[in-house]
């Protein structure tokens, strides 16, 4: 702690950031545009200045760049001096000059940084009598507007973009007022991260073309914090809704997960929820018809009471993407027994493999934020950009951790990012990626592996064994190889964090044991690795914990026993089985329930769907992959026949006295019953304040104060005004009525604060920038490491990949647009989309067409035929989850004819 | 006594003074132009709507009786999708005129607004929308800004210079 003296008030702090961060973690205002929590200082818009005093007598002082300024002791500056508050306004002024009069038109009005700074300033109206400077704008894909004359020229989009995400295409070009931000041409934007353009730009330069077109502004949109669902790491957004429709999806700060930022799919993979394919009412399959026929509530009730009177056989489904709420309530209602993970065998079991390694294993969990502090990484198997889009920002900025001790031994503070880049220029530190095909990561690679999963395991157990020789031995390995492994081992060895990623993605669960037996050959060496594991879907950690059994086993069950009525709960069936095998399931029930919210195979056919909410429209729990659970919140109300998937299972359950003395009437209640369960999921409740919790006595609206049309948005169906819902759930209220002070970080949905409209007033949220939010909650860890550490050598060690004539070893290949299941639905993400393939080695490829005949898992389809020289020879490479590529069981031998 | 006496002459007085009722609806009220009553949408000199959906009279709007959609055409010009106002609910205050930026709503002086059904009271666009630019005759907001539309592009607006283009390397 020093001493630093801040307009005649002295402040304690801590000397570890620069002046400009400093005065904003104490809550100062200092305008400022240039400088970003996350991407550092370099000094080029001016705005921060202050004035700094040598000592007590000096009454002139200087003006500095408090970005620039590290904090010492003793330290004297002023913001309010009249001088430099002149020279911040005229500085605004000329950055003004060339800005083109849009506002009203503009996106990011009203929540624009540059509209705030100028406030602060005091700036408004241009004095500037000469003509403008324009520019034109550039096309960048389905998801990024570009408007290039509103620019500041603070570079914090070319920053963003090359230094931190590592984009490529895209730079800064020309010089002075003529300074331009795009790309060489037009073209789709091919940065996975490029929607944080959105939000890390300071003014409407880049917007977000999908909001675009339902726009609204800030202050119009009923927000909530909730959960992405499009892949496992849990991160956290705030959804916008207006008019019944959800308007957008903006990065939610979490300091343990998500850091600032999300990827692309998160933020614009949202549409499914304002889908034309929605099933909003109950449908019921008419006896006369043989049609799906929209019917009441108590239709499905009097369907329920029903079978209940029959004392009915219910099997029920549960879902990885339904939450941990749904899933427990279905299995309350059909009983444990009865109840069954909607994933396959393969999934299940790698996912139940995951989460014992991660219970077991002498490696420690880091968060995702987290793992950009390791300074060693190695990555076995897993596409991170397509399977789990933001461990690949994550992992590049720990390929800076070990470069960054070179400025620190030269005393260049780390925020000092200008001198930092031109000290470390491309330096990167030891990074191994071990995938079947090139990655997006390969670029900060310091060697790269290409081989089948199989293989890539077996290289991991002979790192393992090179660390520690009592690990299991792996023979056959070439030279090649043998040098890889000693290098891996070697850097892990000389790490300070070393860091092993892996996952589900590849479907090979030798791939996770290669994996857990470095971790545990480290920890006999005396290191502490990291181990950090993706998994398939948003809740597959949590499905996982409530039940290890799996779709497979239903199928065998149901054939097997009488059951009278099939229960699925927010599941595509086909996506997880084969379509025959499926089809032979469906086929042994003669009541088929679905509950779900959008329409699929599996819907189409069921005799009764009951509609569900989205994660939008319901609340709930998630588990991601490294075991934290965190809550999702309800954005707006949907209207009566669309509730949680819980709350209508509870009300069925209520119907045929299945409650069993329990009280299911709020999430609360939920989540008891949950605990009572499995006591071992009891940090579940302290994830997220319960629905009791208040501010001052009031609720938290989801509105902000200046919510407008509040007397006018339903007055064409009935010009009086109905009455607000309420929500039982959450702390939070429908409406603006509530607390209306700064929102606690656990239920933080917008980040709003006197004089700050922009996402920049997240800083008055942090207790220090960068740091926790006030009153936060990132959410709680459920796994139980009790275990840890138990876990000895998997010494199961697979053959080595041998390429067979005319059949090849199918490797399942990923992509962040197509990939998932429901993000497909938004029109961009669609776009994008690659059309269904197959990847060769060009060796391999003789004699084949453009078009070839694929056979798989007993049938065949036609792909085009895409060649590569990287993929190791005798595999083909599988798109998975693509639209029309079907479910495929792996591993999988495929025969290909031209 | 005499005060009563005093009081009666005094109102005997009045019924000379000039009378301020007027013998409404026969006789109309003389308004002046700014005078607060039915708001109006007003078009651009050339004939376009000028209401760029901004959103700043719905926020502005005390009583909150102002709701709309933004959109746009095919060449990025805004225009509200729609827009209406509750005037079962409106208190003539004219916040939404002077947060308007671009003369597009205005407070005419029409102030009969009775109906037998307080629905008729809710105005859409085509209710609001008049043929001519009201109150301010030359001001049209896509002139100045720097938003390219349809027959402006970009440094087509005033006092723009034309584009850049940044391959050129003599400048």
């Amino acid at each position: 702690m020093v001493k630093i003296n801040i307009d005649g008030k002295d402040y304690e702090v801590e000397p570890k950031d620069n002046l400009l961060q400093t005065l904003l973690s104490l809550k100062i205002d200092v305008p400022y545009f240039c400088w970003h929590p996350a991407m550092g200082s370099v000094g080029s818009c001016r705005q921060c200045a202050v004035k700094k005093y040598a000592d007590e007598k000096d009454t002139k002082g200087r003006i500095v760049m408090s970005c620039m300024e590290p904090v010492v002791d003793g330290m004297r500056i002023s913001v309010d001096d009249p001088e430099v508050k002149q020279f911040r306004a005229n500085l605004i002024e000329l950055t003004m000059t060339d800005h083109p009069h849009d506002c009203p038109v503009c996106d990011e009005g009203g929540e624009c940084h540059l509209q705030d700074v100028t406030l602060m300033s005091g700036h408004n109206y241009r004095r500037y009598e000469y003509n403008k400077r324009t520019h034109k704008n550039q096309y960048l894909g389905p998801f990024i507007n570009h408007e290039m004359n509103r620019c500041i020229a603070c570079y914090r989009c070319v920053r963003f973009y090359r230094d931190y995400a590592g984009g490529r295409d895209f730079n800064v070009f020309a010089s002075r007022n003529r300074v331009y931000f795009g790309r060489y041409e037009d073209g789709v934007l091919q940065n996975e991260f490029s929607g944080n353009l959105v939000e890390v730009c300071p003014t409407g330069v880049f917007t977000d073309k999908i909001f675009k077109e339902h726009y609204t502004r800030k202050w119009d949109l009923t927000t909530a914090p909730t959960i992405c669902q499009n892949c496992s790491l849990g991160c956290n957004i705030i959804a916008g809704e207006r008019y019944g429709t959800i308007r957008r999806i903006t990065s939610r700060y979490n300091e343990k997960v998500n850091g600032y930022f999300i990827c692309d799919r998160g933020r614009f993979g949202y549409e499914y929820v304002n889908s034309d394919l929605r099933l909003r009412e109950p449908l019921r399959r008419g006896q006369a018809s043989g049609q799906l026929e929209e019917v009441d509530q108590k239709t499905v009730f009097n369907y329920f009471e029903k079978l209940f009177k029959k004392n009915a056989r219910f099997l029920g489904i549960g879902s990885p993407r339904a939450s941990l709420e749904a899933n427990h309530a279905l299995q309350m209602m059909v009983g444990k027994d009865n109840f069954f993970a909607g994933v396959n065998e393969v999934d299940q079991r790698l996912t139940l493999k995951a989460l014992q390694i991660l219970r077991e294993s002498p490696a420690e969990v880091p968060s995702l934020r987290e793992t950009e502090n390791a300074d060693v990484v190695v990555v076995l198997g897993e596409d991170v950009t397509n399977t789990a889009p933001m461990l690949a920002l994550s992992l590049r900025q720990a390929s800076r951790k070990r470069p960054l001790e070179l400025p620190e031994k030269m005393h260049i503070p780390t925020w000092n990012e200008r001198a930092v880049d031109e000290l470390l220029q491309d330096e990167r530190g030891p990074f191994f990626v071990l995938t079947p095909t090139e990655t997006k990561l390969d670029d900060i690679a310091t060697a790269t592996y290409r081989q089948v999963p199989q293989n890539i395991a077996r290289l991991a157990q002979a790192v393992a064994h090179y660390i520690d020789p009592e690990a299991p031995e792996v023979s056959a390995l070439t030279d090649s190889e043998k040098a890889l492994a000693k290098q891996i081992g070697d850097e892990l060895l000389n790490a300070k964090q070393p860091l092993i990623v892996s996952g589900t993605s590849l479907q090979d669960e030798t791939l996770l044991e290669g994996a857990a037996n470095i971790a545990i050959a480290l920890k006999k060496r005396q290191k502490t690795p990291w181990i950090f594991l993706t998994l398939p879907e948003a809740n597959s950690a949590g499905l996982a914990l409530l039940d290890e059994k799996n779709l497979n086993m239903a199928f065998e069950k149901a054939l097997s026993e009488k059951y009278d009525a099939l229960i699925v709960l927010e599941n595509d069936l086909y996506r997880r089985l084969e379509t025959d095998k499926v089809d032979k399931l469906l086929d042994a029930f003669e009541h088929i329930i679905v509950l779900h919210y959008l329409q699929n195979p599996t819907t189409d056919k069921a005799n009764l769907i009951v509609p569900v909410g989205p994660f939008t429209e319901t609340d709930g729990t998630m588990v991601n992959n490294e075991g934290r659970a965190q809550r999702y919140f309800q954005v707006f109300y949907p209207g009566d026949t669309i509730k949680e998937s819980w709350r209508w299972l509870g009300q069925i359950m209520a119907k045929g006295n299945l409650q069993k003395e329990r009280t299911l009437n709020n999430l609360d209640d939920f989540i008891d019953a949950l605990i009572q369960d499995y006591p071992q999921l009891s940090a579940v409740k302290d994830a997220a304040p319960d629905a009791s919790f208040r501010i001052a006595g009031q609720k938290i609206p989801r509105q902000s104060h200046r919510y407008s049309g509040r007397t006018s948005m339903q007055a064409h169906i009935n010009v009086s005004e109905p009455k607000p819902p309420e929500d039982p759930d959450t702390p939070m209220s429908f409406t603006m009525e509530g607390y209306q002070g700064p929102q606690p970080g656990a239920v933080l949905s917008r980040y709003w604060y006197p004089g700050w409209n922009s996402v920049q007033a997240l800083n008055k949220f942090q207790i220090e920038v960068g740091g926790g939010l006030h009153d936060g909650k990132p959410g709680e860890r459920v796994l139980d490491l009790s275990a840890k550490e138990g876990m000895s050598y998997f010494t199961q060690i697979p053959e080595p990949f041998a390429a067979q004539e005319n059949n090849f070893l199918g490797v399942p290949l990923y992509h962040i647009f197509g990939s998932e299941e429901l993000s497909i639905h938004t029109k961009g993400v669609a776009e994008l989309t690659p059309k269904p393939y197959i990847l060769l080695n060009e060796a391999d490829t003789e004699g084949l067409g453009d078009q070839v005949k694929v056979q798989i898992n007993d049938r065949t389809v036609e792909l085009e035929l895409r060649k590569t020289t990287v993929l190791p020879k005798g595999a083909a490479g599988l798109p998975v989850g693509l639209p029309d590529m079907g479910a495929i069981k792996f591993p999988v031998w495929i025969k290909i004819s031209g | 006594m005499f005060s009563i006496l005093r009081s009666i002459w005094l109102t005997l007085l009045h019924t000379f003074s000039k009378r301020f009722t007027i013998q409404y609806p026969e006789e109309k009220p003389k308004l002046p132009a700014r005078w607060r009553g039915r708001i109006v949408l007003t078009r651009d000199p050339d004939g376009t709507e000028r209401c760029v959906a901004c959103n700043l009279c719905a926020a502005a709007c005390p009583a909150d009786c102002i709701s709309l959609q933004a959109t746009q055409d095919e060449h990025g010009r805004r225009y509200p999708a729609f827009f209406r106002i509750n005037f079962s609910r409106c208190i003539f205050c004219g916040f939404c005129e002077d947060a308007c930026p671009t003369y597009a709503i205005q407070l005419t002086p029409d102030f009969e607004l009775a109906e037998y059904d307080r629905q008729n009271l809710v105005f859409e666009k085509e209710d609001l929308l008049i043929d001519g630019p009201g109150k301010y005759h030359d001001y049209n907001f896509y002139r100045v800004s720097g938003l390219a539309i349809e027959g402006k592009d970009k440094g087509e607006a005033e006092h723009e210079d034309p584009p850049i283009d940044i391959h050129d390397l003599r400048a």
